[in-house]
């Protein structure tokens, strides 16, 4: 379980994350997303040990990160941003490297290695060296680097950054997988649209504080955003736009096919019903009556407009 | 001894650097600069001497020579060689991972370290041949070559520390670097000239026997210095009697290099993860 209690980090005069609760159960899966400079790196590194806080902290399995850092490396595997490879290294040396840094001894990696380059599909790349391996490989191998001393969090600030598209379905795959070893799951990313059918819960950070956290239907609840309903009718579509614009809880009713309108709706499921209901009453010849699916990145894009 | 083998920064340096073809050029440069001084020096005795052959104070004097050249080579190649390790590190992005594995600070930092030092221990091997030509035609004694090389050792680790140290204090390699060559010079170069300047001063103030102790305190952080006692033992004993310190200035030489690696090591292994608890102290 991570729990993280009033995190500040301050540079200066800047606050890059402020006052910051959130708690993540063991076993989840939890997405943060946030524009750039919103301070999710910076969560990320004090959870990972190389940023200390300015004030509050952080624990991982009840454990201070703040007070016993050299435990807490034992929990977490920390894949950053940002990474370079030892390029003179082939990539089975490279996960051997970092399997005597976690203190595994060599007999045990032996047999571990060739297990993780399986898992991340990396098996025939085993004496190649690092450096020839395309991005996404090395993405990967990373991640394998991760999971080597068999963390129970693993902490991915942007694990899919600048991969093609390939290879973004393939970091998600392992990432399922992972999910389903048990590992509880911090990730961070811009193409999280993608990953929200692996997402337990999400939370939003802005300008260095979490503003919106839990599921992803909890989110749209939280932010009450517009919905969104499509209305197709067979005929009379003057007289349905007039109903719709005349509904005080519609707004911005338009046409946007032939027999098609579509509007904002500010309220709740209720009221929703309530008003299908008296549009069938008002015997108006409805096809259909549908909400338009948000995706992840509606949301985030939502609840960071206005936020350079 | 185990410990210090199984260490794995150790090992992966050790890979890294001999699969680099950069390092068996450094081992060819640094041979061919110190072989031709040392032939040159022998074609250039044996042209002006009427004999036509090589004497042992010949000999000795291109001992002298070349274990200098040494001398100035290792300085010139140490902080090149340690003052990156962390920053390089650091610059190249990897430096993070490494932090967040349960390696701890000074085992990163001693491996580092070693590996730098082993490579200069490598070159100065690869170079004992070349001494065999003094070996040959006699004039130095097992001491002084022994005394030479533990000169060497000592100084490549107290400039070694020092670059590890502003490697890990200072983000980009070059400024590093920079400051490592500085502090360098700052120990051969500065303090062999205030050394100078206070003889000077003193003797221009007459006959009269007044001890001064400002060349021995300069000179006792000087490797070149030291390495000049080894072959002129006379020097040694003239410095002392000028300072009133009657203790030989190798061994001076010795505690305040013992003292700059274990300041600098200390710093090192301290600086290279942050404090998770500092603000916690400043808050109380």
């Amino acid at each position: 379980m991570i729990e993280i209690v009033n995190l500040t980090k301050r540079y200066g005069t800047f606050t890059a994350l402020d006052q910051m609760n959130l708690t993540i159960e063991k076993g989840t899966v939890f997405g943060v997303v946030g524009p750039n400079g919103a301070g999710k790196s910076t969560t990320f590194s004090i959870l990972a040990t190389l940023l200390a806080p300015t004030s509050g902290t952080a624990y991982i399995d009840g454990i201070d990160v703040t007070q016993n850092p050299s435990k807490i490396r034992e929990y977490i595997g920390y894949m950053p941003d940002f990474f370079g490879v030892y390029d003179s290294l082939k990539a089975g040396e490279y996960l051997d490297f970092y399997g005597a840094s976690y203190g595994i001894a060599p007999k045990e990696r032996e047999v571990l290695i060739p297990q993780l380059l399986e898992l991340v599909n990396l098996s025939s790349k085993k004496d190649t060296y690092v450096d020839s391996l395309s991005r996404g490989m090395k993405q990967r191998l990373c991640l394998a680097r991760c999971l080597i001393h068999d963390p129970e969090i693993l902490i991915l600030d942007e694990p899919a950054s600048g991969l093609d598209p390939r290879a973004r379905v393939e970091m998600r795959d392992i990432l399922k997988e992972l999910k389903a070893m048990g590992k509880t799951i911090l990730i961070s990313s811009h193409i999280l649209p993608e990953l929200s059918e692996m997402c337990d819960a999400l939370g939003v950070i802005e300008n260095g504080q979490l503003v919106a956290t839990g599921s992803v239907a909890a989110i749209q609840q939280q932010l009450k955003a517009n919905k969104v309903l499509i209305v197709t009718v067979q005929n009379e579509f003057e007289r349905a736009i007039q109903f719709f614009e005349d509904q005080p809880l519609a707004v911005d009713v338009r046409k946007t096919a032939d027999m098609e309108l579509q509007f904002g709706f500010n309220g709740t499921d209720e009221d929703q019903i309530r008003l299908l209901k008296e549009a069938l009453q008002q015997s108006l010849p409805i096809l259909s009556f549908t909400e338009e699916k948000t995706d992840l990145e509606d949301i985030f894009m939502e609840i960071t407009k206005g936020v350079e | 001894m185990k410990a210090l083998l199984l260490n794995p920064v150790l090992n992966k340096e050790f890979k890294l650097r001999l699969r680099s073809f950069k390092s068996y050029l450094g081992i060819l440069i640094y041979l061919i600069v110190l072989g031709s001084i040392g032939i040159g020096f022998i074609f250039l005795t044996t042209m002006n001497a009427r004999m036509g052959y090589f004497r042992p104070e010949e000999s000795r004097v291109m001992f002298m020579v070349l274990s200098m050249v040494q001398l100035g080579l290792i300085l010139f190649m140490t902080p090149g060689l340690t003052a990156g390790v962390i920053s390089g590190e650091r610059e190249r992005q990897t430096l993070n991972m490494l932090l967040t594995t349960k390696q701890s600070s000074g085992s990163i930092i001693v491996g580092k370290l070693l590996s730098s030092l082993s490579f200069l221990l490598l070159i100065i091997v690869a170079s004992l041949p070349l001494y065999s030509i003094t070996f040959l035609f006699g004039g130095v004694a097992p001491r002084t070559i022994l005394a030479t090389f533990g000169l060497y050792m000592i100084t490549i680790l107290t400039i070694g520390s020092l670059g590890v140290m502003f490697s890990t204090l200072i983000r980009k390699t070059i400024v590093s670097m920079i400051t490592t060559y500085g502090v360098a010079l700052f120990l051969t170069a500065f303090t062999a000239f205030v050394a100078v300047l206070s003889i000077q001063f003193i003797s221009m103030g007459g006959p009269t026997q007044t001890q001064n102790p400002i060349p021995y305190l300069m000179l006792m952080g000087n490797p070149a210095a030291v390495l000049m006692t080894v072959f002129e033992p006379s020097m040694q004993k003239e410095l002392m009697k000028q300072s009133g310190i009657s203790i030989p200035l190798w061994i001076s030489y010795l505690f305040t290099c013992v003292f700059l690696i274990t300041l600098s090591l200390w710093i090192s292994i301290s600086k290279l993860r942050p404090n998770m608890r500092v603000n916690k102290r400043r808050k109380a």
